[in-house]
Protein backbone atom coordinates (compact mmCIF):
# COMPACT_ATOMS: atom_id res chain seq x y z
CA UNK A 1 0.00 0.00 0.00
CA UNK A 2 1.37 3.25 -0.67
CA UNK A 3 -1.56 5.13 0.43
CA UNK A 4 -0.32 7.70 3.58
CA UNK A 5 -2.15 5.93 6.81
CA UNK A 6 -4.98 7.90 8.01
CA UNK A 7 -5.93 4.46 10.10
CA UNK A 8 -6.85 5.90 13.62
CA UNK A 9 -5.00 2.46 15.28
CA UNK A 10 -1.99 2.51 13.23
CA UNK A 11 -0.42 -1.02 13.19
CA UNK A 12 2.84 -1.80 15.22
CA UNK A 13 5.89 -1.06 12.34
CA UNK A 14 8.68 -2.66 14.91
CA UNK A 15 8.98 -5.89 13.41
CA UNK A 16 9.67 -4.57 9.75
CA UNK A 17 12.08 -2.19 10.79
CA UNK A 18 14.28 -4.53 12.90
CA UNK A 19 14.17 -6.45 9.88
CA UNK A 20 18.14 -6.64 8.61
CA UNK A 21 18.79 -4.76 5.39
CA UNK A 22 18.69 -7.07 2.74
CA UNK A 23 16.47 -9.39 4.08
CA UNK A 24 13.19 -10.81 2.24
CA UNK A 25 11.10 -8.12 4.41
CA UNK A 26 13.41 -5.18 3.70
CA UNK A 27 13.38 -6.44 0.17
CA UNK A 28 9.64 -6.93 -0.40
CA UNK A 29 8.67 -4.04 1.49
CA UNK A 30 11.32 -1.35 -0.02
CA UNK A 31 11.81 1.60 1.70
CA UNK A 32 8.28 1.81 3.12
CA UNK A 33 9.23 0.61 6.02
CA UNK A 34 9.99 4.15 7.62
CA UNK A 35 8.14 4.28 10.92
CA UNK A 36 7.33 7.96 10.64
CA UNK A 37 4.92 7.43 8.06
CA UNK A 38 3.03 4.95 10.37
CA UNK A 39 3.24 7.18 13.17
CA UNK A 40 -0.22 8.82 15.41
CA UNK A 41 0.73 12.22 15.92
CA UNK A 42 -1.88 13.82 17.78
CA UNK A 43 -1.67 17.51 15.87
CA UNK A 44 -3.14 15.03 12.95
CA UNK A 45 -5.98 15.22 14.62
CA UNK A 46 -7.64 18.05 12.96
CA UNK A 47 -6.79 16.96 9.87
CA UNK A 48 -8.25 13.63 9.98
CA UNK A 49 -11.53 15.39 11.88
CA UNK A 50 -11.80 17.96 8.96
CA UNK A 51 -11.44 14.91 5.94
CA UNK A 52 -13.62 13.03 7.93
CA UNK A 53 -16.58 15.33 8.13
CA UNK A 54 -16.06 16.85 4.58
CA UNK A 55 -16.87 13.03 3.37
CA UNK A 56 -19.45 12.56 5.83
CA UNK A 57 -20.83 15.89 4.21
CA UNK A 58 -20.05 14.88 0.93
CA UNK A 59 -21.46 11.40 1.15
CA UNK A 60 -24.91 12.45 2.75
CA UNK A 61 -24.57 10.83 6.02
CA UNK A 62 -24.13 13.85 8.27
CA UNK A 63 -26.00 17.65 7.55
CA UNK A 64 -23.56 20.32 8.49
CA UNK A 65 -26.31 22.31 10.01
CA UNK A 66 -26.83 19.42 12.20
CA UNK A 67 -22.66 19.53 13.46
CA UNK A 68 -23.07 22.96 13.75
CA UNK A 69 -26.15 22.96 15.72
CA UNK A 70 -25.03 19.91 17.67
CA UNK A 71 -21.57 22.05 18.92
CA UNK A 72 -23.29 24.86 19.94
CA UNK A 73 -26.33 23.41 22.23
CA UNK A 74 -23.48 21.52 23.92
CA UNK A 75 -21.19 24.77 24.16
CA UNK A 76 -23.70 27.39 24.90
CA UNK A 77 -27.36 25.68 25.99
CA UNK A 78 -26.50 22.45 28.08
CA UNK A 79 -24.21 22.65 30.57
CA UNK A 80 -24.32 22.71 34.42
CA UNK A 81 -26.79 25.65 34.75
CA UNK A 82 -29.46 22.97 34.19
CA UNK A 83 -28.71 21.01 37.12
CA UNK A 84 -28.40 24.22 39.17
CA UNK A 85 -31.88 25.16 38.80
CA UNK A 86 -32.80 21.63 39.53
CA UNK A 87 -31.23 21.64 43.32
CA UNK A 88 -31.89 25.26 43.50
CA UNK A 89 -35.50 24.40 43.17
CA UNK A 90 -35.45 21.18 45.76
CA UNK A 91 -33.89 23.31 48.30
CA UNK A 92 -36.56 26.13 47.96
CA UNK A 93 -39.52 23.81 47.02
CA UNK A 94 -39.96 20.90 49.69
CA UNK A 95 -42.71 19.02 47.58
CA UNK A 96 -40.53 19.55 44.35
CA UNK A 97 -37.57 18.21 46.19
CA UNK A 98 -39.85 15.01 47.29
CA UNK A 99 -40.88 14.39 43.30
CA UNK A 100 -37.26 14.96 42.54
CA UNK A 101 -36.40 12.10 44.21
CA UNK A 102 -38.97 10.13 44.23
CA UNK A 103 -39.26 10.61 40.07
CA UNK A 104 -36.52 12.75 38.96
CA UNK A 105 -37.52 12.43 35.30
CA UNK A 106 -40.52 13.71 35.66
CA UNK A 107 -39.74 16.48 37.88
CA UNK A 108 -36.28 17.68 35.95
CA UNK A 109 -38.97 17.86 33.03
CA UNK A 110 -40.73 19.98 34.84
CA UNK A 111 -38.13 22.79 34.79
CA UNK A 112 -38.06 22.04 30.94
CA UNK A 113 -34.69 19.72 30.78
CA UNK A 114 -34.17 16.32 29.79
CA UNK A 115 -32.68 14.61 26.55
CA UNK A 116 -29.76 12.69 25.25
CA UNK A 117 -27.97 11.32 28.73
CA UNK A 118 -30.53 12.22 31.09
CA UNK A 119 -33.16 9.84 30.13
CA UNK A 120 -33.47 7.54 32.95
CA UNK A 121 -32.47 10.16 36.06
CA UNK A 122 -32.08 8.94 39.83
CA UNK A 123 -31.18 11.87 42.35
CA UNK A 124 -28.88 10.75 45.52
CA UNK A 125 -29.58 13.35 48.24
CA UNK A 126 -25.98 14.55 50.35
CA UNK A 127 -26.70 15.05 54.35
CA UNK A 128 -24.76 15.17 57.22
CA UNK A 129 -24.74 11.68 57.43
CA UNK A 130 -24.54 10.52 53.77
CA UNK A 131 -21.93 11.58 50.80
CA UNK A 132 -22.90 10.33 47.62
CA UNK A 133 -20.69 10.82 44.46
CA UNK A 134 -20.88 9.75 40.88
CA UNK A 135 -18.45 8.02 38.70
CA UNK A 136 -18.38 5.48 35.64
CA UNK A 137 -15.64 2.96 35.68
CA UNK A 138 -16.50 1.55 32.25
CA UNK A 139 -16.35 4.71 29.95
CA UNK A 140 -17.62 8.18 30.93
CA UNK A 141 -21.59 8.26 31.25
CA UNK A 142 -22.89 11.49 32.64
CA UNK A 143 -26.13 13.55 32.85
CA UNK A 144 -25.27 15.52 30.17
CA UNK A 145 -29.19 17.09 30.09
CA UNK A 146 -28.70 18.15 33.52
CA UNK A 147 -24.93 18.74 33.59
CA UNK A 148 -23.64 19.23 30.12
CA UNK A 149 -20.46 17.32 28.50
CA UNK A 150 -17.96 15.94 31.16
CA UNK A 151 -14.62 17.62 32.31
CA UNK A 152 -11.76 16.37 31.04
CA UNK A 153 -11.06 14.77 34.99
CA UNK A 154 -14.40 13.18 35.00
CA UNK A 155 -13.09 11.00 31.86
CA UNK A 156 -9.55 10.62 33.13
CA UNK A 157 -8.40 7.15 33.88
CA UNK A 158 -7.17 8.45 37.30
CA UNK A 159 -10.71 9.23 38.18
CA UNK A 160 -12.40 6.06 36.81
CA UNK A 161 -9.90 3.58 38.53
CA UNK A 162 -9.45 5.38 41.76
CA UNK A 163 -13.34 6.57 42.73
CA UNK A 164 -14.44 2.98 43.77
CA UNK A 165 -11.47 2.11 45.94
CA UNK A 166 -10.45 5.15 47.01
CA UNK A 167 -13.53 8.18 47.37
CA UNK A 168 -12.02 9.40 50.30
CA UNK A 169 -8.69 10.00 48.75
CA UNK A 170 -10.00 11.68 45.65
CA UNK A 171 -12.54 13.69 47.21
CA UNK A 172 -9.14 14.80 49.30
CA UNK A 173 -7.61 15.96 46.19
CA UNK A 174 -10.73 18.15 45.49
CA UNK A 175 -10.30 19.56 48.81
CA UNK A 176 -13.02 17.52 50.50
CA UNK A 177 -12.34 16.11 53.66
CA UNK A 178 -14.88 14.08 55.11
CA UNK A 179 -15.71 13.21 58.37
CA UNK A 180 -14.71 9.49 59.39
CA UNK A 181 -18.16 8.49 60.42
CA UNK A 182 -20.12 9.83 56.83
CA UNK A 183 -21.08 7.28 54.83
CA UNK A 184 -19.61 7.09 51.53
CA UNK A 185 -21.89 5.93 48.35
CA UNK A 186 -19.74 5.77 45.23
CA UNK A 187 -22.74 5.24 42.05
CA UNK A 188 -20.55 3.67 39.44
CA UNK A 189 -22.69 4.41 36.07
CA UNK A 190 -22.97 1.10 34.60
CA UNK A 191 -26.21 0.88 33.15
CA UNK A 192 -28.29 4.09 30.90
CA UNK A 193 -29.24 5.58 34.40
CA UNK A 194 -27.56 8.55 34.98
CA UNK A 195 -27.29 10.31 38.51
CA UNK A 196 -27.06 13.67 39.85
CA UNK A 197 -25.98 14.80 43.05
CA UNK A 198 -28.35 17.16 45.31
CA UNK A 199 -25.99 18.46 47.30
CA UNK A 200 -26.41 19.99 50.63
CA UNK A 201 -27.78 23.36 51.53
CA UNK A 202 -24.99 25.38 52.87
CA UNK A 203 -25.67 26.93 56.25
CA UNK A 204 -26.05 30.68 55.86
CA UNK A 205 -28.09 30.93 52.84
CA UNK A 206 -31.36 31.25 54.36
CA UNK A 207 -32.15 34.51 53.05
CA UNK A 208 -31.02 33.57 49.18
CA UNK A 209 -33.49 33.80 46.42
CA UNK A 210 -33.60 30.65 44.45
CA UNK A 211 -32.12 32.50 41.82
CA UNK A 212 -29.58 33.61 44.11
CA UNK A 213 -29.01 30.15 45.43
CA UNK A 214 -28.26 28.81 41.52
CA UNK A 215 -25.15 30.98 41.23
CA UNK A 216 -23.66 29.07 44.16
CA UNK A 217 -24.34 25.25 42.95
CA UNK A 218 -21.06 24.30 41.70
CA UNK A 219 -21.36 21.36 38.98
CA UNK A 220 -18.30 19.58 40.96
CA UNK A 221 -20.53 19.58 43.70
CA UNK A 222 -23.84 17.97 41.61
CA UNK A 223 -21.54 15.01 40.63
CA UNK A 224 -20.27 14.86 44.59
CA UNK A 225 -16.69 15.92 44.64
CA UNK A 226 -17.49 18.76 46.02
CA UNK A 227 -19.46 20.75 48.91
CA UNK A 228 -21.49 23.87 47.95
CA UNK A 229 -19.58 26.41 49.44
CA UNK A 230 -20.57 28.88 52.22
CA UNK A 231 -21.87 32.35 51.35
CA UNK A 232 -23.39 34.62 48.72
CA UNK A 233 -21.17 34.12 45.50
CA UNK A 234 -18.84 37.08 44.95
CA UNK A 235 -20.54 38.97 47.90
CA UNK A 236 -18.41 40.12 50.70
CA UNK A 237 -16.98 37.23 53.79
CA UNK B 1 -14.13 -8.22 27.70
CA UNK B 2 -11.23 -7.94 30.59
CA UNK B 3 -10.09 -4.47 28.57
CA UNK B 4 -7.79 -2.02 30.06
CA UNK B 5 -11.41 0.24 29.74
CA UNK B 6 -12.58 -1.78 33.08
CA UNK B 7 -10.76 0.89 35.15
CA UNK B 8 -12.69 0.45 38.38
CA UNK B 9 -9.77 -0.68 41.18
CA UNK B 10 -6.54 0.07 39.34
CA UNK B 11 -3.95 1.21 40.98
CA UNK B 12 -0.98 3.73 39.35
CA UNK B 13 -3.21 6.47 36.89
CA UNK B 14 -1.86 9.00 39.03
CA UNK B 15 -3.90 11.97 41.22
CA UNK B 16 -7.27 13.86 39.68
CA UNK B 17 -6.29 16.34 37.75
CA UNK B 18 -9.01 19.57 37.65
CA UNK B 19 -8.54 22.21 34.91
CA UNK B 20 -9.92 25.59 36.19
CA UNK B 21 -12.70 27.30 34.03
CA UNK B 22 -12.13 24.05 31.54
CA UNK B 23 -13.40 24.55 27.91
CA UNK B 24 -16.18 22.36 26.92
CA UNK B 25 -14.03 21.70 23.81
CA UNK B 26 -10.37 21.94 23.76
CA UNK B 27 -10.43 21.75 20.31
CA UNK B 28 -12.53 22.82 17.28
CA UNK B 29 -12.59 19.06 15.76
CA UNK B 30 -13.67 17.52 19.53
CA UNK B 31 -16.99 19.64 18.66
CA UNK B 32 -16.78 17.96 15.19
CA UNK B 33 -16.37 14.36 16.30
CA UNK B 34 -18.85 15.03 19.26
CA UNK B 35 -21.14 16.02 17.00
CA UNK B 36 -20.78 13.65 13.89
CA UNK B 37 -20.97 10.94 16.36
CA UNK B 38 -24.36 12.11 17.45
CA UNK B 39 -25.22 12.98 13.59
CA UNK B 40 -24.21 9.19 12.04
CA UNK B 41 -25.99 7.95 15.00
CA UNK B 42 -29.26 9.16 13.92
CA UNK B 43 -28.82 6.43 10.83
CA UNK B 44 -29.68 3.77 13.53
CA UNK B 45 -27.03 1.23 12.15
CA UNK B 46 -25.79 0.89 15.52
CA UNK B 47 -26.33 1.33 19.20
CA UNK B 48 -24.97 3.14 22.38
CA UNK B 49 -23.60 -0.29 23.47
CA UNK B 50 -22.15 -1.12 20.18
CA UNK B 51 -20.52 2.14 20.18
CA UNK B 52 -18.99 1.65 24.04
CA UNK B 53 -17.70 -1.52 22.28
CA UNK B 54 -16.16 -0.08 19.61
CA UNK B 55 -14.24 1.94 21.67
CA UNK B 56 -13.10 -0.73 23.89
CA UNK B 57 -11.85 -2.55 21.10
CA UNK B 58 -9.40 -0.16 20.77
CA UNK B 59 -5.53 -1.59 21.37
CA UNK B 60 -4.98 -1.24 25.39
CA UNK B 61 -1.87 1.36 24.71
CA UNK B 62 -3.76 3.04 22.30
CA UNK B 63 -6.38 3.09 24.53
CA UNK B 64 -4.71 5.07 27.39
CA UNK B 65 -2.62 7.15 24.98
CA UNK B 66 -5.74 8.80 23.94
CA UNK B 67 -7.88 11.35 24.56
CA UNK B 68 -11.54 10.70 24.92
CA UNK B 69 -12.34 12.19 21.76
CA UNK B 70 -9.85 10.70 19.99
CA UNK B 71 -11.21 7.24 21.24
CA UNK B 72 -14.42 8.84 20.10
CA UNK B 73 -12.84 9.32 16.33
CA UNK B 74 -11.48 6.09 16.43
CA UNK B 75 -14.77 4.24 17.29
CA UNK B 76 -16.81 6.35 14.65
CA UNK B 77 -14.52 5.20 12.09
CA UNK B 78 -14.59 1.64 13.59
CA UNK B 79 -18.52 1.96 13.35
CA UNK B 80 -18.95 3.30 10.22
CA UNK B 81 -16.60 1.12 8.11
CA UNK B 82 -18.30 -2.25 9.76
CA UNK B 83 -21.47 -1.20 9.20
CA UNK B 84 -21.65 -0.12 6.00
CA UNK B 85 -21.50 3.73 5.70
CA UNK B 86 -18.16 3.98 4.48
CA UNK B 87 -15.27 2.14 2.86
CA UNK B 88 -11.94 2.40 4.17
CA UNK B 89 -10.66 3.33 1.37
CA UNK B 90 -12.90 6.63 1.99
CA UNK B 91 -11.65 7.34 5.17
CA UNK B 92 -8.39 6.95 3.93
CA UNK B 93 -9.04 9.75 0.66
CA UNK B 94 -11.24 11.38 2.37
CA UNK B 95 -13.41 11.93 -1.06
CA UNK B 96 -16.62 9.51 -1.76
CA UNK B 97 -15.90 6.24 -4.08
CA UNK B 98 -16.29 7.26 -7.90
CA UNK B 99 -19.87 6.64 -8.69
CA UNK B 100 -20.82 6.02 -5.46
CA UNK B 101 -24.43 7.41 -4.22
CA UNK B 102 -24.86 10.16 -2.34
CA UNK B 103 -27.61 9.90 0.25
CA UNK B 104 -29.88 12.55 2.63
CA UNK B 105 -29.49 12.38 6.35
CA UNK B 106 -32.28 10.56 8.02
CA UNK B 107 -32.79 13.85 10.17
CA UNK B 108 -33.13 17.53 9.68
CA UNK B 109 -30.97 19.02 11.93
CA UNK B 110 -33.08 20.47 14.65
CA UNK B 111 -34.62 16.90 14.45
CA UNK B 112 -31.35 15.43 15.56
CA UNK B 113 -31.22 17.42 18.82
CA UNK B 114 -35.31 16.52 19.64
CA UNK B 115 -35.21 13.31 18.84
CA UNK B 116 -31.81 12.13 20.41
CA UNK B 117 -33.01 10.85 23.44
CA UNK B 118 -35.81 8.96 22.29
CA UNK B 119 -33.65 7.29 19.50
CA UNK B 120 -31.24 6.37 22.33
CA UNK B 121 -33.64 5.06 25.18
CA UNK B 122 -33.17 1.67 26.40
CA UNK B 123 -35.83 1.52 28.48
CA UNK B 124 -38.27 -1.34 27.50
CA UNK B 125 -42.37 -1.12 28.64
CA UNK B 126 -42.39 -5.01 28.71
CA UNK B 127 -44.11 -6.81 31.40
CA UNK B 128 -41.37 -9.20 33.08
CA UNK B 129 -41.53 -10.09 36.08
CA UNK B 130 -38.40 -8.93 38.07
CA UNK B 131 -35.72 -12.10 39.59
CA UNK B 132 -34.90 -10.30 42.54
CA UNK B 133 -36.31 -8.18 45.19
CA UNK B 134 -35.67 -5.26 47.22
CA UNK B 135 -33.43 -6.10 49.72
CA UNK B 136 -32.76 -9.64 49.06
CA UNK B 137 -28.94 -10.62 48.55
CA UNK B 138 -27.05 -11.44 45.81
CA UNK B 139 -23.77 -12.48 44.50
CA UNK B 140 -22.69 -10.92 40.98
CA UNK B 141 -21.95 -13.61 39.03
CA UNK B 142 -18.31 -14.58 38.08
CA UNK B 143 -18.40 -14.02 34.43
CA UNK B 144 -15.72 -13.01 31.76
CA UNK B 145 -17.41 -12.59 28.53
CA UNK B 146 -14.99 -11.84 25.57
CA UNK B 147 -17.46 -9.46 24.31
CA UNK B 148 -18.91 -5.81 25.58
CA UNK B 149 -20.85 -6.37 28.84
CA UNK B 150 -21.38 -3.52 31.76
CA UNK B 151 -20.28 -6.07 34.51
CA UNK B 152 -16.82 -4.45 36.06
CA UNK B 153 -14.19 -6.88 36.92
CA UNK B 154 -14.12 -5.64 40.80
CA UNK B 155 -17.88 -6.44 41.70
CA UNK B 156 -17.30 -10.02 40.07
CA UNK B 157 -18.08 -12.80 42.40
CA UNK B 158 -18.81 -10.22 45.03
CA UNK B 159 -21.46 -10.35 47.49
CA UNK B 160 -24.67 -7.03 47.16
CA UNK B 161 -28.16 -6.81 48.17
CA UNK B 162 -30.57 -5.01 45.87
CA UNK B 163 -31.35 -1.82 46.66
CA UNK B 164 -33.66 -0.61 44.05
CA UNK B 165 -35.26 -1.62 40.64
CA UNK B 166 -34.83 0.60 37.92
CA UNK B 167 -37.15 -1.26 35.41
CA UNK B 168 -36.56 -3.44 32.23
CA UNK B 169 -33.59 -2.42 29.57
CA UNK B 170 -32.05 -3.48 26.82
CA UNK B 171 -29.18 -5.95 27.43
CA UNK B 172 -25.63 -3.97 26.53
CA UNK B 173 -24.26 -7.78 25.87
CA UNK B 174 -25.92 -9.02 23.23
CA UNK B 175 -26.96 -5.50 21.92
CA UNK B 176 -23.45 -4.15 21.67
CA UNK B 177 -23.18 -7.49 18.99
CA UNK B 178 -26.76 -7.19 17.38
CA UNK B 179 -27.68 -10.31 18.80
CA UNK B 180 -30.92 -8.57 20.05
CA UNK B 181 -32.25 -6.89 22.76
CA UNK B 182 -32.74 -9.52 25.27
CA UNK B 183 -34.90 -6.97 27.99
CA UNK B 184 -34.29 -7.68 31.36
CA UNK B 185 -34.57 -5.93 35.17
CA UNK B 186 -31.63 -3.49 36.08
CA UNK B 187 -31.50 -3.02 39.85
CA UNK B 188 -28.92 -0.80 41.80
CA UNK B 189 -27.02 -2.83 43.99
CA UNK B 190 -25.31 -2.06 47.25
CA UNK B 191 -22.20 -3.41 47.60
CA UNK B 192 -20.23 -2.61 50.63
CA UNK B 193 -16.86 -0.96 50.35
CA UNK B 194 -15.19 -4.39 52.40
CA UNK B 195 -16.87 -6.68 50.58
CA UNK B 196 -14.92 -5.29 47.32
CA UNK B 197 -11.66 -3.75 49.07
CA UNK B 198 -10.97 -5.37 52.05
CA UNK B 199 -10.25 -4.05 55.53
CA UNK B 200 -8.91 -1.12 54.26
CA UNK B 201 -12.32 0.32 53.25
CA UNK B 202 -14.66 2.53 56.23
CA UNK B 203 -17.21 -0.34 57.38
CA UNK B 204 -20.07 2.10 56.60
CA UNK B 205 -18.97 2.90 52.77
CA UNK B 206 -20.57 1.40 50.28
CA UNK B 207 -20.47 1.49 45.90
CA UNK B 208 -23.93 0.86 43.98
CA UNK B 209 -23.56 -0.79 40.59
CA UNK B 210 -26.36 -0.89 38.08
CA UNK B 211 -26.75 -4.53 37.07
CA UNK B 212 -29.30 -6.52 34.86
CA UNK B 213 -30.54 -9.87 35.98
CA UNK B 214 -28.38 -12.08 33.73
CA UNK B 215 -25.25 -10.47 36.02
CA UNK B 216 -26.87 -11.74 39.36
CA UNK B 217 -27.65 -14.95 40.89
CA UNK B 218 -29.58 -15.50 44.42
CA UNK B 219 -26.75 -15.63 47.52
Amino acid sequence: MQTPNRDPLPAPTAAAESAPAGSPAQTKEEDHTHGHAHQAVPSDMALRVKSLESLLVEKGIVDRAALDALVDAYEHKIGPRNGARVVARAWTDPAYKQRLLADADRAIAELGFGGQQGEHMVVVENTAAVHNMVVCTLCSCYPWAVLGLPPVWYKSSAYRSRAVIDPRGVLREFGLELAGETEVRVWDSTSEVRYLVLPERPAGTEMLTEDELQLLITRNAMVGVAKVPQGRPGGAA
Amino acid sequence: MNGVHDMGGMHGMGPVQEEKNEPVFHHPWEGRVFAMVAAAGAWRRWNIDASRYAREQIPPAEYLRMSYYEKWYAGLVALLTARGLVTREEIESGKPAPGSSRSTPPLAPQEILESAARRACTKRDVGMPPRFQTGQRVRARNIHPVGHTRLPRYARGKLGAIDRDYGVFVFPDTNAQFLGENPQHVYAVRFSARELWGEQAKPQDAVYLALWDDYLEPA
